[in-house]
């Protein structure tokens, strides 16, 4: 029954190919991980530190990035735009998805770093005749940082991972491009299970480079 | 000198503190007792202007505290501040602790900064320590690198908010020593505290505070020898 024949040679002959779509993988996770660390912080001090419309904005933002498939929040800039008229390249796509769903991860991993530093260090800064910018920069952002460093080590996994979904708008990404040799040889179990391993490879790329600037970053 | 006039602060509807008069002069040390819940943390967060008032005049050498052209970051570099809980930084060293403040508000060089820090440290008795963070301190050890924070601004004053009362007790003593170290050098100093003997032996003049009211205010032997209120009577026998 299990008559399978394995042919790694065209999967080793697009391998270039491959990986250059990992580079765009990457990219594309990376673009989505800084936006998305400026959008969370954003919607993190604002659904801290305001009421209003403004407020309901960024906590709706943070409902739907946390509790629906990502899938659905690419489909949205995808299809959803579309209808809409407003057709963004498949590059758009992925990278407003996956800003969408970092950002909105992001901002509450933020919210809890800024409610584990006590008000007590603001106040102390202010007492040493810091105005409020620079006890924020100095004092109370460094801590928070140190605390969201894993989570957004973690997010950008993720980010790298679901960029794979790119490939369901079309996007030649990693596993766009996979898709599409894999479709034209028919090796799809190899193309799938080489890509896998590229995957495993970036991820425990972006923990060890992780790790290691910990070491460095944080000495208390 | 620090002159208080009327001063009042609500909280809400508290009435925390009910027209306070008070001036503390240059070189003096004041210490400041009373029940908890009486306004005397409010009073020195009132002075440095961490509090906003409702009606007051608190002036600081000349500068009223709450008026609106005044440069409340500037002034505050004049009333150095020690809370309860100490508040290091615990991102940063004992060193760049104290250095932070001097190079980022006064604009000091950072080679400048860190002499000022490692003199105020060593000053406090941590020498020893420049390069450690402050979880590898104790509670005294990180207090006293808070009054060394605070003294590298070069304050006129010194607050303090109960230095000690969130230490363990055999801590207590090397905070209220340089404390008293500090008295003895000629700083003008406010201290809330819940420590007797130190406002006995200490202060220059002690103040007793009753629900927002400053009901008693003279030299530690009228205080504690002859106290006039009822109130601090009823007090002082319960805190013996
Ligand atoms: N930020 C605040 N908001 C509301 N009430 C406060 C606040 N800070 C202090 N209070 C109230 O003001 C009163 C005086 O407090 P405080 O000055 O801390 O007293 P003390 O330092 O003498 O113990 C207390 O009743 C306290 O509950
Ligand atoms: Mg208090």
């Amino acid at each position: 029954m299990f008559d399978y024949n394995f042919h790694w040679r065209p999967v080793m002959k697009s391998l270039p190919d491959l990986l250059e779509a990992s580079l765009l993988t990457l990219q594309v996770a990376v673009l989505a991980m800084i936006l998305g660390i400026i959008i969370g912080l954003c919607l993190a001090l604002i659904r801290l530190n305001m009421r209003g419309p403004l407020r309901w904005i960024a906590s709706t933002w943070v409902e739907l990035a946390r509790n629906t498939p990502a899938l659905f929040q690419l489909f949205f800039f995808g299809f959803g735009l579309g209808a809409f008229g407003l057709h963004l390249s498949p590059y758009m796509i992925v990278l407003a998805g996956l800003t969408f769903n970092c950002a909105g991860y992001l901002a509450e991993n933020f919210r809890g770093g800024f409610q584990a530093v006590p008000d007590t260090q603001i106040r102390a800064s202010r007492s040493l005749g810091m105005n409020a910018w620079q006890a924020y920069t100095r004092i109370v952002i460094p801590q928070v940082f140190r605390i969201v460093y894993h989570p957004i080590t973690n997010q950008m996994v993720w980010a790298v991972l679901m960029s794979s979904l790119g490939m369901l708008v079309g996007f030649r990404e990693l596993s766009g491009e996979t898709q599409f040799f894999a479709s034209r040889t028919f090796r799809i179990f190899e193309y799938f299970a080489v890509t896998a391993v590229i995957y495993y490879v970036i991820v425990k790329l972006i923990l060890g480079a992780s790790r290691l600037l910990a070491t460095r970053l944080f000495r208390y | 000198m620090i002159e208080i006039h009327d001063l009042h602060k609500y909280f809400g509807s508290l009435h925390v503190l009910k027209g306070i008069n008070l001036n503390v002069e240059k070189g003096e040390v004041l210490s400041v007792i009373g029940a908890s819940g009486s306004g005397k943390s409010t009073l020195l967060y009132c002075i440095n202007g961490l509090e906003p008032v409702q009606q007051s005049n608190a002036v600081v050498d000349g500068t009223d505290v709450h008026a609106k052209g005044t440069d409340i970051n500037k002034l505050r570099q004049q009333l150095g501040m020690v809370f309860q809980q100490w508040n290091s930084f615990p991102h940063l060293t004992a060193l760049e602790n104290v250095a932070l403040a001097p190079k980022i508000v006064k604009g000091k060089s950072k080679a400048e900064a860190r002499e000022i820090a490692a003199q105020q440290l060593k000053h406090v008795g941590l020498g020893e320590k420049l390069d450690v963070y402050p979880s590898a301190l104790s509670g005294g050890q990180q207090q006293r690198l808070a009054i060394a924070r605070a003294l590298a601004m070069e304050p006129e004053y010194m607050l303090f908010d109960e230095a000690t009362s969130a230490l363990d007790p055999e801590l207590v003593g090397e905070v209220l020593e340089t404390m008293r170290m500090l008295a003895e050098e000629g700083m003008t100093m406010i201290c809330v505290t819940h420590e007797m003997g130190f406002a006995r032996d200490v202060s220059d003049r002690v103040a007793f505070f009753h629900q927002g009211v400053m009901e008693e205010i003279g030299p530690p032997e009228q205080i504690f020898g002859n106290p006039q209120s009822e109130h601090t009577q009823k007090f002082l026998a319960n805190v013996r």
